[in-house]
């Protein structure tokens, strides 16, 4: 009954996983694929680079705050990013829908060629398709990054070991990419002026590295949330985590839909966030130099490693009560009463 | 939004917290009726605050949950007729019908539209009027009056492909079905939203019949708190009346136009409730006079025979019997992603709110 893709083996949650799991590794099977961390880490010449890849098809094509030509940059910048890498090439590949307009089509490149611009990466490979009619929706991107991990970010990406007492540390609010694509969608209740939080964080990330901060771990957040990249920093890293809910910085307007739609923002889409694991001596010192980007102004701390060996993931709740924090399992759906 | 922290107060739950703690004398078993106080009490970690000697045991209040698995089938026979698009809310889409769901059906081809409202689903028969536009019409008191809308709408407008599958069902009669099976319990936490259309009376009969507090909660942590301490209290003095807790949305007298247009299109009739049998005028159905906007009445269809739940207890589960831990398939055969029962579906079904928010006990 079950043999079928569903919307939620795309959703970033359990099921991509097991999909993953299941049909990828088993039949590509490549030690640093089995990684599954944002990209691929590989030696060359006695070169270290980073290499990753990311699809975008998100609807609508335009939304507050960015349109899919600059998630499609965003997105691969930022896998390259976490890993330690400096972004340096990305190729872009269109799927293109008969009928679809060529001024939209410029207007998504031009805003592709000013992302890349700004984050410092050249856009020098590429591939255009066309199919038929309904055979796609407007418009889908792929993008394949490259990166090097420069020598002060090598210890980085070896993978220190996280310690009992290590801090989490987010770089802003939740939520405001899903709630912004959201709004944008036709026949919703309600208007809002939530933008995507959408962001290159290559250069917020370097300026923490360049300060040979102790940095242990990083993941930019995804479809899947916060709660979602939690629990997979727990499992592959063995550890437990605390998060405290009255800390994770949330916009009051996006707090508000969830409140109505009943969704949970720990489990919301984010496009400019970034989940950071350092020494708690460190942790003061990260934070001013996140607070000094724009992209980190509203940094908190928001938990604790709480065990060198296990995996769970609890959250205290705003009275004091705690529960587990599950991945995200297919899509939210809004409630019917 | 305002007025969200100020019910998530830490200071002043403490406060209740300590007052419960010091309050209860006994053992005390309450059941809160609707998913979605079943879904902030895991939400909040409320288990893991009070004393072990208050268990709060999770109702038959979820709709989809209660949902028959023959409506489903029903819905997925419609779901494959051609020029049909069904209308439904999300929730209903994953839960399995005896052989396939409409998840799997919109996957395979059919054309099965999410909508938040009925009226959603008026508009979109109005834009399409060469296709029948089937809105699957699930939920309590709450969701009954917007059913009633539309239909009234779609009566005035004199729109002529719009239907409802109708699973409207009533609360009262299944809060009595349940202590009439014998579920031991000592109060019960009524359903906010609903009581916001019914009013205070329908608990009425409950809380003398049978002697059960009964006390209308609101749905954030402090509300909860406090309705679990109103029903000690009660408990404690012998007393069972109906209190409203939820005070800033409920009348003592409901809302007079909702019960009226439900009055005007509904009438009750009997109806199988998923894993609790047949309760006796526990459904609301289109009155006569509507009929024209009946699927059931209005389009044939062939459904395939359904086939009872295996090794799922979510039955037990709604009437409070056992809780989704007593369950062999919960978390392995059954999880979120390849539900085996209803309760694991929606968001405020009782197997999902213990998959996705265990509390302390089970955390430690």
């Amino acid at each position: 009954m079950n043999d079928y893709i569903r919307p939620g083996h795309g959703s970033g949650g359990k099921l991509m996983h097991e999909l993953i799991h299941d049909i990828f590794f088993r039949h590509f099977g490549h030690h640093e694929l089995k990684k599954g961390s944002d990209s691929a880490l590989l030696q060359s010449n006695g070169h270290r680079l980073a290499f990753t890849t990311d699809s975008f098809v998100v609807n609508p094509l335009f939304f507050p705050g960015g349109d899919i030509g600059k998630l499609a940059v965003c997105g691969t910048v930022n896998d390259l990013a976490v890993c330690g890498a400096i972004p340096q090439y990305l190729s872009a590949g269109f799927i293109l829908e008969e009928g679809f307009s060529i001024a939209e089509l410029e207007k998504i490149v031009i805003s592709m060629a000013r992302e890349a611009k700004n984050s410092g990466v050249n856009i020098v490979t590429g591939d255009t398709k066309v199919v038929h009619k309904g055979m796609a929706d407007k418009l889908f991107i792929n993008t394949s990054g490259i990166g090097y991990i420069p020598e002060y970010a090598g210890s980085f990406a070896n993978n220190r070991k996280i310690k009992k007492g290590d801090v989490l540390i987010i770089n802003g609010t939740l939520g405001d990419h899903a709630i912004a694509v959201l709004s944008e969608r036709e026949d919703l209740p309600f208007q809002s002026t939530i933008k995507s939080d959408c962001a290159c964080l290559n250069h917020l990330i370097h300026s923490l590295l360049e300060k040979k901060l102790h940095i242990k771990f990083m993941r930019d957040l995804t479809r899947g949330g916060l709660a979602t990249c939690l629990n997979e920093i727990a499992q592959a890293q063995a550890i437990d985590i605390e998060i405290n809910e009255t800390r994770i910085p949330v916009k009051a307007s996006v707090e508000g839909i969830c409140e109505t739609l009943g969704f949970d923002p720990l489990y919301l889409a984010n496009e400019g966030k970034v989940v950071i694991i350092v020494s708690a001596e460190d942790a003061s010192e990260v934070i001013e130099t996140l607070k000094a980007d724009d992209l980190g102004k509203e940094s908190t701390i928001i938990g604790k490693v709480t065990s060198e060996n296990g995996k769970k993931v609890i959250a205290e709740s705003a009275i004091g009560g705690k529960r587990l924090l599950q991945m995200r399992t297919g899509e939210q759906l809004p409630r019917i009463c | 939004m305002k007025y969200v922290h100020e019910y998530r107060n830490k200071e002043l739950s403490q406060k209740l917290i300590n007052k419960i703690h010091h309050s209860a004398k006994g053992k005390y078993t309450f059941m809160e009726v609707c998913g979605g106080h079943t879904m902030a009490i895991q939400k909040f970690g409320i288990p893991s605050l009070l004393p072990p000697k208050i268990k709060l045991l999770s109702g038959p209040g979820c709709p989809v949950c209660v949902t028959e698995k023959s409506y489903i089938d029903t819905a997925i026979a419609y779901a494959r007729l051609s020029n049909t698009i069904i209308a439904t809310f999300g929730d209903l889409m994953r839960i399995p019908g005896s052989t396939s769901s409409l998840e799997l059906e919109k996957a395979r081809g059919s054309d099965v539209t999410i909508v938040l409202s009925a009226l959603e689903a008026l508009k979109i028969a109005q834009n399409k009027p060469d296709k029948k536009i089937i809105f699957l019409a699930i939920g309590f008191e709450t969701t009954a009056p917007g059913s009633a809308v539309a239909v009234v709408q779609a009566s005035k407008a004199r729109v002529k492909n719009f239907f409802i599958l109708s699973a409207h069902k009533l609360m009262p009669p299944a809060m009595k079905a349940i202590v009439d099976e014998g579920v031991k319990i000592d109060g019960y936490i009524c359903p906010g939203h609903v009581s916001t259309i019914t009013g205070s009376a329908i608990y009425d009969d409950i809380a003398r019949k049978y002697s059960l507090p009964c006390v209308i909660s609101g749905f954030e942590p402090l509300d909860l708190l406090q309705t679990i301490l109103a029903l000690v209290h009660q408990v404690n003095e012998k007393h069972s009346t109906v209190e409203i807790q939820y005070a800033r949305a409920v009348q003592p007298n409901g809302n007079p136009k909702a019960k009226a247009i439900m009055k005007q299109i509904f009438c009750e009739t009997d109806s199988e409730w998923r894993g609790m049998g047949n309760i006796p005028k526990s459904k609301l159905v289109l009155s006569e006079k509507y009929q024209q906007y009946d699927a059931e009445k209005m389009i044939p269809v062939d459904v395939e025979p359904t086939i009872s739940d295996k090794g799922c207890i979510c039955g037990e589960i709604l009437k409070g019997l056992k809780t989704p831990l007593d369950c062999k398939l919960f978390g392995s055969g059954c999880t979120p992603e390849n539900p085996e029962g209803a309760c694991m579906v929606s968001g405020e079904g009782a197997c999902q709110a213990y998959y996705r928010y265990q509390s302390q006990t089970e955390i430690t």
